[in-house]
């Protein structure tokens, strides 16, 4: 089987309404984990200015959670999101494909410098090194 | 002038094929020629950008709230990419502003 899916959900909670944060983090935990998912990460990013305005809301207070599993819990915990109106507004991003993405290119430049300080500093021009942290 | 992109050379922009000419002899005094533009990212070597990261996306957001286009901040184009979809995160859930008035 695959490997399980990394998501990112950033959530809005009304300013009003800040002492219910933990209790609604709590719950949308716990929806995540009746579906089958696992929280791997769940914390308050704080109090925040709004860029603009959110149901005339200036502020609000933003909370990060991350969570691996297949998608379907994503799928309840955004219905149970969009219907709470606590919440101004969330967002999902799914982040295993870029971190992949990423850790690869990492290790491709360690093997890289690696082979390079092995075969002993020869000459590289700025031009060189430019052209290959420039390369995909 | 009220949009204020850093580096930008005096008296605004002419066509954009007079930059590419090599250095021609001392007409205009060697405006833009010279500066080499490089990626930021690549020098850091940034393999992922992220949306919730607002004080490293405000440099390449100028007053008026646009991205900032590459051919001013001289971005590659996998970072510049990669930058603009954090921003259009960022402005999602109202940590960027869409627009400034």
């Amino acid at each position: 089987m695959e490997t399980k899916r990394q998501y990112e959900v950033v959530f809005i909670v009304d300013p009003t309404a800040d002492d219910e944060v933990t209790k609604l983090t709590d719950g949308f935990k716990q929806i995540v984990v009746d579906q089958g998912g696992t929280i791997t990460k769940a914390e308050t990013m704080g109090k925040h200015k709004l860029a603009y305005e959110i149901l005339h809301k200036k502020e609000g207070t933003f909370v990060l959670m991350e969570i691996e599993g297949s998608g379907k819990e994503i799928a309840e915990l955004e219905r149970r999101m969009r219907v709470n109106d606590r919440i101004l507004r969330y967002l999902t991003v799914r982040v295993d494909e870029d971190r992949r993405r990423a850790e690869k290119l990492k290790t491709r430049r360690a093997a890289k410098q690696a082979k390079r300080v092995a075969a002993g500093g020869q000459r590289r021009g700025g031009a060189v090194e430019f052209a290959e942290s420039k390369g995909e | 002038m009220s949009t204020n992109y850093e580096d930008r050379p005096r008296g605004g922009y002419d066509n954009d094929d007079d930059d590419r000419r090599p250095m021609g002899g001392g007409r205009g005094g060697g405006r833009r020629m010279h500066r080499r533009r490089v990626c930021r990212f690549c020098i850091d070597k940034v393999d992922l950008i992220d949306f919730k990261d607002v004080r490293l996306l405000l440099n390449y957001l100028p007053e008026r709230g646009k991205i900032l286009p590459r051919r001013i901040s001289g971005n590659c184009a996998t970072h510049q990419r990669m930058l603009a979809e954090a921003i259009k995160r960022a402005r999602n859930i109202a940590l960027l502003p869409y627009t400034t008035d």
